[in-house]
Order: C-alpha cells, then structure tokens, then sequence
C-alpha cells in the first residue's frame, strides 16, 4: 500500500464516526467520505454523483452486470441478453455465466483476435442482429493476463448507437493508462484500490447518473440507493489518496515502468529466441510482459523461478490448486499446450533494474529444467 | 539437498515436511491433485484427494514456512492406478493400489519431475526406514509399517527417496505435529482406498465392469452353490458375502479359493483348501543387495498387515520362488510377496514380485 494512503486510512481510523450517522462525530465522517468521492471523480473525470464505493472489484462488476441487466430488463422485458468477451476478468465472465445460467439471459460472446483484441465491428453487427434484446454490454479495459487494451471508446460509441448500456473493468487500467469515464463515453466503469496502491476490500463503480442498476445488497441504500452497508471511512479515504496519487503519476510511472518492461522482453527473446510474446505489442499494459515458452509448462517455470526469488504467475488456478490453461490464451487461439506453457511478468512501483538482470540470469536454466520435466509428460 | 516433499494433507506428510527442514534441506512442499473431480468435503475418514486435504497441506506448508504447489496427477492416476485396479479384478486378481501407486507415481512420475527440475530427491510421510546402508527397514511401529507397500520400490527409486518417520510411532508423529503447531495433528488416520470415497469396492467395480452373473461353484463336488453378479467382486479367502443356497454337506463355513475371468467363476470351498505352501510370483525388484543366485532362507509376507512367514525364497529370471515353512491362508494373484531379512534393528526388505499363482 502506498505510504500515503496507508497514514490516512490510520489516521482516518482512528477518528469515531458513522458516515450515516446526524451528529457531529458522523457529519465528519461524511465529510471525509464526501470529500474522497469527489477526489476519486476529479481524477476518473466522472461527476461525485457517478461514485458508488464498493467492496472491490469484484463487486463493482457483480454489480454492474447484474444490475443493470436486472434493472434494464425490469424495464423492458424483451432485453434478456448480455453481450460480452471471452477474454474477461472472472469477476465479469462467471456474473455473466450466472446469468445465463439462473436468469435465462442469452449471451452474445464477442471473439477476439490473436493478440487478445476485440473488434468494435464485432460489436455492431451482434447489435445489429439483436439489439432490441440486449440489456448490457461488458467489455475490459485492459486485460489482466496478456496486457492487451481493448478499444474501449469506440465499443462504447456502437453500443450507444443502439441505446445499451456499456460497462467495462477498468481495475487492470486505472494508474497504468489514461482513463477518462466521461471522455470514453461508458455507462459504468470499475476501479478497485489494491491495483493501484490502496487498500484491498475498497473500490468503486462509476455508474452514470442515467443508468439505472438493481442492488445486489440490501439495506440502508447508503450508496444511491444501488449499495447498501456502512462506510468504511477509513478504506475509502484511502482509496481516494491512491487513486488520486496513481492517476496524477500516470504518465510518469508508465513511462519508466514500460521502459523497464521493454528491456525485459528484448532480453528474454535474446535468452530464449523460441519465446513467443503474447498479447497487443503496442497498445497495453505498461508493466505487464506475457510469453509462451514452447516445451516448457508454465507452473514448472513457476516453481523454478519463485525459488528464486522472482515471483510470475501462469494465470488462474482451480480451487484445489491446480493451475488451469488461460481462458484468455484459448481464446486467442492458443492450443492447451501454449496455454500451459505461459507465464506473466508484472512490472510494477517498486521494480528495478536489477530486478530485470535478475529474472534474465534466472531464465535460462529454468527454461532447461522445465523442457526435461514437460518431456516426461510425453505419451509413454 | 534439495528436496520435494510429497504431502497429503494429512499428518505423517506434513511431519515428515517438517523434518526435512529441521535436517537442513532446502524443502519444497507438493500436494498432489490425484482426484479428477475433488470432492469439495471429507466423507468420513478417507481420502486424499478434497479440496479440505489440499487446504490442509498449503496450512501445514505456510506453518513451516516452504513454497507449496498443487501438481495435477490426476491424469497418470487414473491410467496407471484406477484403470491398473479395475483391470486386475477383471482379471481375477487383487491388487493393491497403494503399492502402486508407489511404483507409478509417488515415486516415478513425481521423483521423475522432481529429478528435472533439479531436486535430489523425494520426502514422503511413509512408515518405513530407510538407513545409510540403503536397506529399507520396517517401521518402529509395527501396526503403521508400510514397508510392504514400498517393497516394489527399485535401487534407483529408494536412492532418491527420504523417510523421515520410520524410527517414530504415530502416537509419536501426533504428539511431534501437537508440539510444532500443526493443526493436522489430530486429523483421523487415512485408511481403505482413497478413490473409493464410500469404501464401497463392490459398488465401484460394478459400476466399472458392469453386472455380470455367472455361478458359485463348490471345488469339492463341482455343485453350483449359488450365483453371483460379478466374480470380479470376490477375493480369494473371502467368506462374508457370499449367498450361497446349499450349505455344505459338512455344515462347515466355505470361503473364496479362486476366481476364473474365463468362466466368470467363483470356486468355493473350506479352510484347509485355502491353505498355500507354495507361491510363484512374477517382475521381482531386489534391492537387499546383490540378487541371490540360489535359495536363501527369509521370511515372506504376502499382503499388506498380514503374517510373517519362513520360507526359502529363490530368485530365477523373471521369477520368484517361496517354499513356505507353514501353510498361509488368503494368497491372492495380484498381492505382492515381500522377503524380509529378519534383523533386531527392523527387518530388512530383499525384494518383492507380484504374486501369479
């Protein structure tokens, strides 16, 4: 957690106070919240009235997508369907199976091409064969694996041609590139405080004034009457710190993150010249380097290199543990065994130089041992 | 060294983690994921393979502060183990899959990966002794040895292979688990066939191999006594279970003396023809030093708890030979036949094969 927001949630911990409350101890609280929501809107370019804090993440997405699936077909009935991308965040992807799966909602999943990106004329003629039926559309900023950005505005410009709702998760985004709620023209946005130096358990929905959205928890309606339970003062101050300090370094830290993190890549296709680079090689993540290491299994390399010292992650995992091929490399085309065989780099704050010299001096024996230990897989 | 410790979930495995540590090794803990559809919840006693063993372990690995990861067997488990077991009751025989899953996985497939990604060697949480001499040695505690099931393994194998448990009791590993805040310390005992949630062996090869009746016959008169829906079900010397119509003409109990595939019969009949002095087994390992290249004078035990007998025990090619001192009764195919050297500081392991007739 940043330094800053971690003496403010302290500080801001310390003082007595329900937001919700009339006295003087809850008007100070409310201050502090009131004061981090317009913050959080300043930076996002949203209006303090579009900020529904949240739980995180997972939530905001849980919200957004149900939510407004719900309210929109309260409405009108004949929008059931969902459209969305095969490459979400699960936050997004398993709310919209949830759909599908309990609510009768119809699903419009959007492909995308081999470097992870969505195709805004994919969009159009989905909506063209069923917009009348469409209650929201769902669409990444940035994707978490591969580091792709997803043309955001201009998905949102088609789907405000048919009159749908546009959300996307912009948790991978904020901090790492611009974004501008407004100036994107979504209908729902969601950010989360632990991608971006806050605290975790803390985000935000940014939900425009016109958009109407069914709770999910019910209660004391704090939240525009969209979300319900007591503030936490305290994580929101600090949220706010966060967000407003990521969005303000922006340029600075994506600068020299993406410096470092295109030093990596050259290095890592000199080390091992079979590395397949995953993912937009442009337009994306700042800090995020994603490769397949033809022979290798990612979670071989995984072991290798965390002992050490270098921690890299191949993705999602089942619930026992045991790590699953990318939904998002299948989707791109990548058979299982190049799925398996990935791995992410992340670049981050607090990465240096000798940070890079030390995954680079590591890799090469790494990659030796995993090829023997995926040989052995091979059908006897 | 560097070493992988295999760990279940369960209390032997994360001890035996422990001790590794506390010996000085550079440990890495793996649980492996040998279920295709975990269960999410225990079911009694049994198992290895829940999500809770899996959540078990990583506590267990956290607590003594190693790298854990989950490795996703299950695939070469069910091919080398599941599919072996069915195969081999439909075959008339009765296998043990602890043994091989020993042979095939734990420390082959595992060690094997281990071996490439450059650790030295595998730590499990097995009741067995493993000394300087390379000799593997029953357990202290006698009721907990499972040097039986570790008989099948090679020089190579043991070569790689760290049993940390083999000079404690479980009442000792317990306690030790208690003493270093481990909270698998209380954790029931595994037990019975961890793929067969239920325990139900029966119910599960019928659901394998299907219904399949065919006749109870009596090795005495060559009478059909009684029917059956699967001879793939019985086990030789088993008595309960068996529904025969007629009784036999001596009123005495009769048990399972074999099972024919090819006919799909049981042959009945009474204790004494049960009785073996006799066993031939095939694919011998011989790690008790050099081969023996005529009759040496041992002890044999021929399933997993069962007794220990004298007998000559002879080594040729691909076959071994025991002449036992006393009958023994319950010799299946498909069990393994271990020679021990009896010795006061734990018996020693000379080699094993799998029994043929």
């Amino acid at each position: 957690m940043l330094d800053e927001a971690l003496e403010a949630y302290t500080a801001t911990a310390r003082e007595v106070g329900n937001a919700s409350s009339l006295h003087a101890a809850g008007r100070r609280a409310r201050r502090r919240v009131e004061e981090s929501r317009e913050r959080v809107a300043a930076v996002l370019g949203a209006r303090p009235s579009e900020v529904i804090f949240t739980g995180g993440g997972t939530e905001s997405d849980n919200l957004a997508v149900k939510g407004i699936f719900w309210a929109r077909r309260a409405a009108s009935p004949a929008r059931r369907r969902v459209v969305s991308s095969a490459v979400e965040h699960h936050a997004v992807l398993d709310t919209v199976d949830w759909l599908a799966e309990h609510e009768g909602a119809g699903v419009g999943w959007l492909p995308v091409d081999a470097a992870g990106r969505l195709d805004p004329e994919a969009l159009r003629a989905e909506l063209a064969a069923h917009g009348d039926a469409v209650a929201v559309v769902t669409a990444m900023w940035a994707n978490n694996e591969v580091g792709s950005l997803q043309p955001v505005a201009a998905l949102a410009a088609v789907a405000a041609e048919h009159g749908v709702p546009f959300h996307t998760d912009a948790v991978q985004a904020v901090g790492q590139v611009p974004v501008d709620f407004a100036a994107s023209g979504v209908s729902a946005l969601t950010v989360t405080g632990h991608k971006l130096g806050g605290p975790v358990g803390v985000g935000a929905l940014l939900l425009a004034r016109d958009v109407a959205a069914t709770p999910l928890l019910h209660g004391g309606g704090q939240e525009r009457d969209v979300r319900s339970g007591t503030l936490d003062t305290a994580g929101i101050v600090a949220f706010a710190v966060a967000v407003e300090a990521a969005v303000k370094g922006q340029q600075e830290y994506a600068a020299r993150v993406a410096a470092l993190r295109d030093d990596l890549v050259r290095r890592v296709r000199h080390a091992v010249p079979e590395v397949v680079f995953n993912g937009d090689p442009v337009d994306r993540l700042p800090g995020n380097a994603h490769f397949s290491f033809p022979g290798c299994e990612g979670d071989a390399l995984l072991l290798l290199l965390d002992a050490r010292g270098i921690a890299c992650s191949t993705g999602s995992a089942c619930s026992a543990g045991v790590a699953q091929p990318s939904h998002v490399l299948i989707a791109m085309g990548a058979d299982d065994d190049r799925a398996r065989s990935s791995l992410r780099f992340t670049l981050g704050y607090t990465s240096t130089q000798a940070d890079v010299d030390a995954l680079i001096a590591a890799l090469p024996t790494a990659v030796d041992r995993a090829r023997r230990a995926a040989a052995l897989r091979a059908p006897r | 060294m560097r070493v992988l410790a295999a760990m279940s979930g369960g209390v032997d495995s994360a001890v035996a983690a422990a001790r590794a540590v506390e010996a000085g090794h550079d440990v890495t803990g793996v649980h492996l994921a040998l279920a295709r559809n975990p269960q999410t919840y225990r079911t009694g006693a049994r198992g290895c393979c829940t999500l809770e063993d899996s959540r078990d372990a990583r506590r267990a690995a956290d607590v003594l502060g190693i790298p854990f990861y989950v490795w996703d067997m299950a695939d070469r488990f069910h091919a080398d183990v599941v599919d072996d077991f069915v195969a081999e009751y439909a075959a008339g025989r009765t296998p043990n899959p602890c043994l091989r899953c020993n042979e095939k996985i734990k420390f082959a497939a595992v060690l094997d990966r281990a071996v490439a990604l450059g650790f030295d060697a595998v730590v499990t949480g097995h009741h067995a002794r493993l000394g300087p001499d390379g000799l593997l040695r029953r357990s202290v505690d006698a009721a907990k040895d499972q040097s039986y099931v570790l008989a099948v393994l090679t020089r190579a194998q043991l070569d790689r292979s760290i049993f940390p448990l083999g000079d404690s009791t479980k009442a000792q590993v317990r306690e030790e688990a208690a003493r270093r805040g481990l909270a698998v310390a209380d954790k029931p005992d595994s037990h019975d066939i961890c793929f067969i949630a239920d325990g139900d062996t029966r119910g599960f090869l019928a659901g394998r191999l299907g219904e399949a009746p065919g006749d109870v016959v009596d090795a005495l008169t060559g009478a059909v006594v009684g029917s059956h829906n699967g001879a793939y079900a019985y086990t030789v010397g088993q008595r309960r279970g068996l529904h025969l119509d007629r009784p036999a003409p001596d009123g005495r109990p009769r048990y399972v003396l074999s099972i024919t595939p090819k006919t799909n019969t049981v042959t009945v009949g009474p204790a004494e023809a049960l009785e073996v002095s006799s066993v031939r087994a095939e694919r011998p390992v011989w790690t008790g030093g050099e081969p023996p290249t005529g009759p040496i004078e041992c002890e044999v035990q021929l399933r997993a708890h069962g007794d220990v007998v004298p007998a000559t025990v002879e080594l040729t090619g691909d076959t071994l030979r025991a002449e036992l001192r006393r009958p023994v009764r319950g010799v299946a195919a498909g069990q393994a036949v271990v020679a021990y050297r009896p010795d006061p500081t734990g018996d020693a392991v000379l080699g094993s094969a799998t029994i043929a007739a």
